[in-house]
């Protein structure tokens, strides 16, 4: 068994989505010309967006269900894919708008991927303009046992583990979905706590900061002790970074414990219980042995699900696994972590997690 | 572990005991301008920091000089309480008095130029041990680099500081002026953490807590680093030194394994790049080691620094601040003598040409 | 062991902490609301002198954004890092500080036991009549 969790099916323009609009914005979006809400978070044509040989000579890639399942799970002989949509509602400023563009998203996938395939699964897509919208899309959505988590892009407005995000997480457990935060910015705050940069490059390397401030966020605002049920996914995060984030924030805990007495468990305790990282990229090292250190300091087996992050550009050939991984924990992250992880998912495919 | 015979502290924070300290050097009509006006940056409180420290003055309580005023106040009682006790035989001012990043350009330079003849009159002058660092109106960057020339060859200032806030990334073009001055007095740019940019402290907005805050330095340095790398600084100079004060250093190695792996990728954005990030941040940063991350596991610190490179590392205690490092409880895993020796001076003492 | 007298009782009143010498080594004595509680000075972490930490409560929390506090008096605080110690038993609050302050057992003797021994008291003059904090140590 091998399940990929982090997949981008691309959608080609908004027309695409007109059939799962309302009429009236259906009929807004043609006369204002809303074409289309491709985020800079990954620029068409970068290197980055897209593995040259998934390149279409035309147009995006990965917009059909025949074309993910043969390119993202077929070729790396995946049983099951998740599909994380990042096209940008999330950036749309009016409540209404965004609420509006984020179900068409939703209904697309399903129309387009989750009945055509059914290797497929798929992920919430909600706005956080409005969280009370927000939290209608997730019940709205959560009936259909094909949709196993909920979806935001990590550079949120505010930090994620404020409490006005608290009905969102609430609505999560209470249809047993993980929350993942994915690389990339809803762009209400610049890329860097320093303000904008000049390079792309730079966004996306500040991708890494944002997770961290997050995971921090998360830990001090106190999520995990009022949603002990709750996991947060970190999708196409990065995953080296961790263990030294989570002794600094324990080495400041140690005496800024006043400022949050509800913390009980460590960074790592929570980390290890509650949190969970998407494998690709693996910002690693040359070196295996270095990469066996750094699995050393995190110190749980538990915590990488496989992903090939399909079509973003993240590794050559057909090998997701980094040397340093060995076979048992690439069982391990292909399969076990992340039915331990989606318990909707492990039910559909009989299992009892 | 046993103290070693040399200490170099690269970090060690002078206080003023009122901003009237600064008299002697300002000119009337800036004195009367901060006591009119204060000294506004871009932050909003008129006294007390944004998030609110953990102790007063974010300094030991234990670190009061017995004559009265703030933590790190007295010169005389720095030096026996801090260089005498610990041992330290070289130290390197960098005072966080209000003056860098402050909105008005023209009365931040006045401030900068009182405190780098505070520094040089009233602790170099007095403590042989002791040694300055220039500090700049950094949000301008042309008088900064006034600023560097007017005290470049003076061997009590060692380094230029900056605060790791800045209001734009430190890669920026604008601040090259600050950077062609530090290379042409041959003088390591120091970039220290806090400041107040504008901005929040964090990519997604303000944080509840001063401990987000403390981590999040961490994270804004890796920013402001991977800014220095791409925008070309080191291209552009290539013998200039940086040394990140505070800011941490244990991220670094996954950082330098992202940014390569992403630069391999995106390298046709940035063709003015001529080697891989980690070869010019091998070459042209260093880092102090205050404050030393703790994990259970000691030995997993001897990896950041096997990885980094023991030659990257420099001591550095933070005296009087609260989360002070002392020299014989940072270094709690094996290590070389050698090891040792560059960590606590032999590198301090090649970067700063002590 | 050796038992050492600190202060007399109507010397050393409630609130207040003094530090004794024991053999080369600084102990600090806290009277908390009447009783008396001994510490070795020297935070287990980075060896802060816990005699110049602050006092205060203990402030705990079932939830996000429920506070209480209480034993007011009762916790010292490293005047480093931080580092919260319950002044009665050395005991941290935080799971991921295990080091413990080491504890001292303290009792009250009558002036006139004091002067029969075997109590080390070189600094404290010793009435009978009076009552004296002792530190075993």
């Amino acid at each position: 068994m091998r399940i990929d969790c982090d997949i981008h099916p691309f959608v080609p323009n908004t027309r695409a989505l007109f059939p799962h609009l309302p009429p009236h914005w259906r009929d807004t979006s043609e006369i204002r010309g809303i074409d289309d809400l491709h985020s800079v978070n990954y620029p068409d044509a970068s290197p980055l967006t897209v593995r040259a040989e998934w390149r279409p000579a035309a147009g995006r890639p990965a917009t059909t269900a025949a074309l993910v399942g043969a390119q993202a799970l077929d070729a790396f002989g995946s049983d099951i894919g998740i599909l994380n949509c990042l096209y940008g509602v999330q950036t749309l400023y009016s409540d209404d708008l965004a609420a509006a563009y984020a179900s068409a998203l939703n209904d697309w996938v399903r129309a387009e991927f989750l009945d055509r395939d059914p290797r497929f699964r798929a992920s919430i897509v909600v706005s956080l303009e409005n969280i009370g919208m927000a939290v209608a899309e997730i019940e709205r959505c959560a009936a259909d046992p094909r949709f196993v988590q909920v979806l935001l892009l990590a550079g949120t407005s505010h930090p994620i583990g404020k409490r006005l995000y608290w009905p969102l997480f609430e609505a999560a457990v209470n249809h047993r979905l993980p929350v993942a935060l994915h690389a990339g910015s809803e762009l209400r705050n610049a890329p860097t706590a320093l303000g904008w940069p000049s390079y792309y490059l730079e966004d996306y390397v500040a991708n890494a900061q944002t997770f961290q401030y997050q995971l921090t966020s998360l830990f001090t605002e106190g999520v995990f002790n009022r949603f002990p049920e709750l996991k947060v996914v970190m999708l196409e995060s990065g995953w080296t970074w961790l263990p030294p984030l989570l002794w600094r924030i324990a080495k400041y805990w140690g005496g800024l414990r006043m400022e949050i007495p509800w913390a009980d468990r460590s960074p790592a305790e929570i980390v290890r219980d509650q949190v969970r990282f998407s494998l690709t990229p693996t910002d690693g090292p040359a070196d295996p042995d270095r990469l066996r250190r750094v699995l050393d300091h995190i110190g749980s087996d538990e915590v990488l699900l496989f992903s090939t992050d399909y079509p973003h550009a993240q590794f050559a050939g057909a090998e997701v696994f980094p040397a340093g991984i060995d076979e048992a924990l690439r069982d391990r992250i292909a399969a076990a972590n992340p039915l331990a992880t989606y318990p909707r998912l492990a039910e559909s495919l009989g299992g009892t997690a | 572990m046993q103290r070693p015979a040399d200490i170099v502290d690269c970090d060690i924070h002078p206080a003023v005991r009122s901003m009237a300290d600064l008299e002697p050097w300002l000119e009337r009509r800036w004195i009367e301008h901060y006591k009119t006006y204060g000294a506004l940056r871009q932050t909003h409180y008129v006294s007390g920091a944004p998030y609110h420290k953990s102790q007063p003055n974010a300094s030991r309580r234990d670190a009061y000089p017995p004559e009265g005023g703030p933590q790190g106040s007295s010169p005389a009682f720095l030096s026996s309480h801090h260089l005498d006790a610990n041992g330290i035989t070289v130290g390197v001012l960098n005072p966080l008095v209000q003056s860098q990043g402050v909105r008005n350009l023209g009365h931040s330079a006045a401030l900068c130029r009182a405190i780098n003849h505070w520094q040089a009159e009233i602790w170099v002058a007095r403590e042989p041990r002791l040694r300055a660092s220039i500090v700049v109106p950094y949000e301008d960057p042309d008088v900064s680099a006034d600023e560097i020339r007017h005290w470049a060859g003076d061997r009590r200032f060692v380094q230029v500081l900056l605060l790791s806030r800045s209001s734009s990334l430190p890669g920026n073009k604008r601040y090259w002026p600050i950077y062609q001055a530090a290379a042409e007095a041959g003088l390591p740019v120091g970039i220290h953490a806090f400041g107040n940019s504008g901005w929040p402290v964090s990519n997604v907005g303000w944080p509840s807590f001063y401990l987000e805050e403390m981590v999040g330095h961490a994270q804004t340095s890796q920013s402001g680093l991977v800014s220095l790398v791409l925008e070309g600084v080191f291209e552009r100079w290539p013998t200039l030194k940086v040394v990140l004060v505070e800011s941490g250093f244990t991220w670094a190695p996954s950082l330098l394994w992202r940014l390569d792996k992403a630069f391999d990728t995106l390298r046709s954005e940035v063709p003015h790049l001529k080697l891989r990030p980690s070869e010019y941040i091998r070459r042209n940063v260093w880092w102090t080691s205050q404050p030393m991350d703790e994990p259970e596991n000691r030995r997993f610190l001897a990896d950041m620094f096997d990885w980094l490179g023991w030659d990257r590392l420099l001591f550095s205690s933070d005296y009087p601040h609260w989360d002070f490092d002392d020299p014989t409880r940072v270094i709690m895993f094996p290590a070389s003598e050698e090891q040792r020796q560059a960590f606590f001076a032999g590198n301090a003492r090649a970067v700063y040409a002590l | 062991m050796a038992s050492h007298v600190v202060a007399a009782t109507a010397e050393f009143p409630p609130g207040t902490r003094r530090v004794i010498e024991i053999d080369g080594r600084a102990v600090v004595v806290f009277n908390v609301k009447g009783e008396y509680f001994a510490l070795l000075d020297k935070c287990p972490h980075n060896g802060g002198s816990l005699a110049a930490g602050v006092v205060t409560g203990l402030l705990q929390s079932a939830e996000p954004g429920c506070y209480s506090y209480a034993r007011e008096g009762e916790i010292i605080r490293c005047p480093w890092h931080g580092w919260e110690f319950d002044i009665k038993t050395g005991r941290s609050f935080c799971s991921v500080i295990r080091a413990r302050a080491r504890a001292f057992p303290v009792h009250i003797e009558p002036g006139q036991t004091i002067v029969e021994g075997p109590y080390r008291a070189e600094t404290v003059p010793v009435r009978v009549e009076d009552d004296y904090v002792v530190v075993d140590a």
